[in-house]
């Protein structure tokens, strides 16, 4: 980085504040807006990728068919809606449920900080792998477990009925550590005087929660469901790595049909319009999130 | 519930005083609470380690051990699936893949990142921060299929490049995340009588502002590592067979050969490991980076 140009800046002008954002603005610029205004145009043509035949443009077609004639995507996104609400909400009662347990002192604290940690920054492909392996109808261990209590045996991540709620699970294993986290330095974050006044006041347990922790808490239970949200809606790793979309499409979410279409049919011009609706609603979940937190999250 | 519902400050001072001041006693009852309290949490402790104990059991079994199933905790340890591992398959090669792209793609993060946020920090431009942050909304499969075409065209499809390039922006906005808040919390007036003192804003930032900031850079830094580590999707699209990186070769072992269970879960292990015993030593730090920001009003 040219460090001259600066140093005979002394005060903070619009120059020096440039100097210091430019380079990661421009970064972001040319790997992140120029590339999404090329999916905007690619979503306007038809195209295999091919060097030979160009892109062929097609006006709005793409998006016609994809929201018309492609029951694949509205069984996609309907699939994403679920898993994402069922995932969130699962994780933000058990969250709030372990935050509280671990909240205030006790023996132990670090070490069991440091085992809930573990889940969320494991390799998402490893602990996939691991998953696999317990799920897996003959040899695996919840088969062995039900077996063992005379209970029939599941096909788990082999059924269409199952596959879904297999792998939720396994999202609820993984992230369920970070809400409650979050919301444990949520509660740490509180303020004391409400507390000890409502306990002057006769206030038990039960309703010190109720009328004092979960409003207070509010905004970061808020702020834990927004990021948990937008990435739930991106789920990509253990959903590829372990039904890849099967058994016969019963849990290809929207991320995993982009992907599909993109790099396994070739599909680049349908496949840029499905990942600019996509695209839209991830932000829209996340502005509207935005909005709420705005509105309600600063009792 | 007393200890339960209330705030963590009381910690430090003294937990009994807490319990003196209830009102009736009943030291009974809270002590058979405090049991249970501790039974519920060793049952949720268990139950987040579980997984990775099994695949790391697993790992040593044969797989014969694996198939029969008779004997889920008692069995003679093998390390046969880590010869395995590392003599069919060019693991060191992927190990080395990993370690550099995450390395080097956290390096340049922090190139990036580090002036940035302080910008945004001093200089109040908010609006920069989101922006920089939208690489963590947008789903990264949106970029994924122009960069596809953009490194094929640079011909940088495959190589280590397209990898650093692109696991940067899952480094970058976690960068800024964490210290934009965290510049924001230091105290502005060493930086300013350094100034007076003659140093320039830039100069200011490299002695007085980055070196008090090393806890959040620390953070940082570890959080970008964990990430690029583990990124599967970007991998998988942009990566050669030179290039891969671990997550992808385990990807590929699986597809070969579903067969072999121990040899996946020592892989898998080879994989995870190195965050594993990260985590154990920074878990602070780890922490502190996950819920940044998420608590400020």
């Amino acid at each position: 980085m040219a460090v001259v140009k600066s140093s005979s800046s002394t005060s903070a002008g619009l120059y020096t504040r440039w100097f210091f954002v430019l380079p990661a603005v421009i970064f972001v610029l040319i790997m992140i807006v120029f590339p999404v205004l090329y999916t905007l145009y690619l979503s306007l043509h038809t195209w295999s990728g091919s060097a030979i035949r160009p892109p062929d443009f097609i006006g709005l077609g793409n998006y016609q068919t994809l929201l018309t004639n492609d029951p694949r995507f509205g069984d996609a996104l309907i699939r994403t809606l679920q898993f994402t609400l069922a995932a969130v909400i699962v994780e933000l009662l058990l969250g709030l449920a372990i935050a509280l347990l671990i909240h205030g002192p006790f023996l132990g604290r670090g070490f069991v900080r440091t085992m809930i940690l573990l889940p969320m920054v494991a390799t998402p492909v490893a602990i996939a792998m691991a998953w696999l392996l317990m799920f897996e109808p003959t040899i695996g261990l919840f088969n062995g477990i039900l077996r063992s209590l005379n209970l029939p045996p599941q096909l788990w991540l082999g059924s269409r009925d199952q596959a879904m709620g297999s792998l939720i699970l396994v999202d609820v294993w993984q992230w369920t550590p970070m809400m409650a986290l979050i919301l444990l330095a949520g509660l740490t974050s509180l303020p004391e005087e409400p507390f000890e006044a409502a306990r002057v006041d006769g206030a038990n347990g039960w309703q010190r929660f109720l009328y004092l922790t979960l409003p207070l808490l509010l905004p970061t239970m808020i702020t834990a469901v927004l990021l948990r949200s937008i990435d739930a809606l991106k789920t990509f790793d253990i959903i590829y790595t372990m039904t890849r979309g099967g058994p016969g499409f019963s849990t290809e979410t929207i991320n995993i049909y982009g992907y599909v279409q993109s790099f396994e049919y070739f599909r680049l011009g349908s496949a840029s319009s499905l990942l600019v609706v996509f695209f839209a609603i991830v932000l829209g979940i996340s502005l509207l999130f935005v909005q709420i937190r705005k509105r309600w999250g600063t009792i | 519930m007393t200890d339960i519902t209330g705030p963590d400050r009381v910690e430090t001072s003294s937990p009994t005083l807490r319990t003196g001041t209830t009102p009736h006693s009943r030291s009974l009852r809270a002590t058979s609470l405090r049991v249970l309290r501790y039974i519920i949490i060793a049952l949720v402790v268990i139950i987040f380690a579980f997984p990775i104990a099994w695949m790391l059991l697993s790992s040593f079994k044969t797989q014969i051990d694996i198939t029969t199933n008779d004997n889920l905790f008692v069995f003679t340890p093998t390390l046969q699936n880590y010869q395995n591992v590392f003599q069919q398959q060019n693991y060191l090669q992927y190990l080395f893949n990993s370690f550099l792209v995450a390395a080097v793609s956290t390096l340049f993060s922090l190139i990036l990142g580090l002036p940035a946020a302080y910008g945004i920090a001093r200089f109040r431009a908010h609006w920069l921060g989101l922006v920089l942050l939208t690489a963590r909304i947008i789903p990264g499969i949106t970029f994924l299929v122009p960069w596809y075409i953009i490194f094929g065209q640079l011909r940088l499809l495959g190589s280590y490049w397209a990898l650093i390039l692109s696991h940067m922006l899952v480094g970058l906005p976690f960068i800024a995340w964490v210290m934009i808040p965290f510049f924001e919390s230091l105290p502005q007036e060493l930086e300013e009588s350094a100034r007076i003192d003659g140093a320039s804003t830039f100069g200011a930032f490299i002695r007085i502002a980055l070196p008090l900031a090393v806890p959040g850079i620390a953070t940082a830094s570890i959080m970008s590592f964990i990430f690029s580590w583990n990124n599967f999707m970007f991998s998988l699209v942009l990566a050669g067979d030179d290039t891969r990186t671990l997550p992808i070769a385990i990807f590929n072992f699986l597809s070969y050969s579903s067969v072999d269970w121990g040899g996946l879960m020592a892989a898998a292990v080879v994989i995870t490991l190195p965050v594993l015993i990260i985590t154990l030593f920074v878990q602070r730090y780890i922490v502190a980076g996950l819920t940044a920001g998420a608590t400020k009003g």
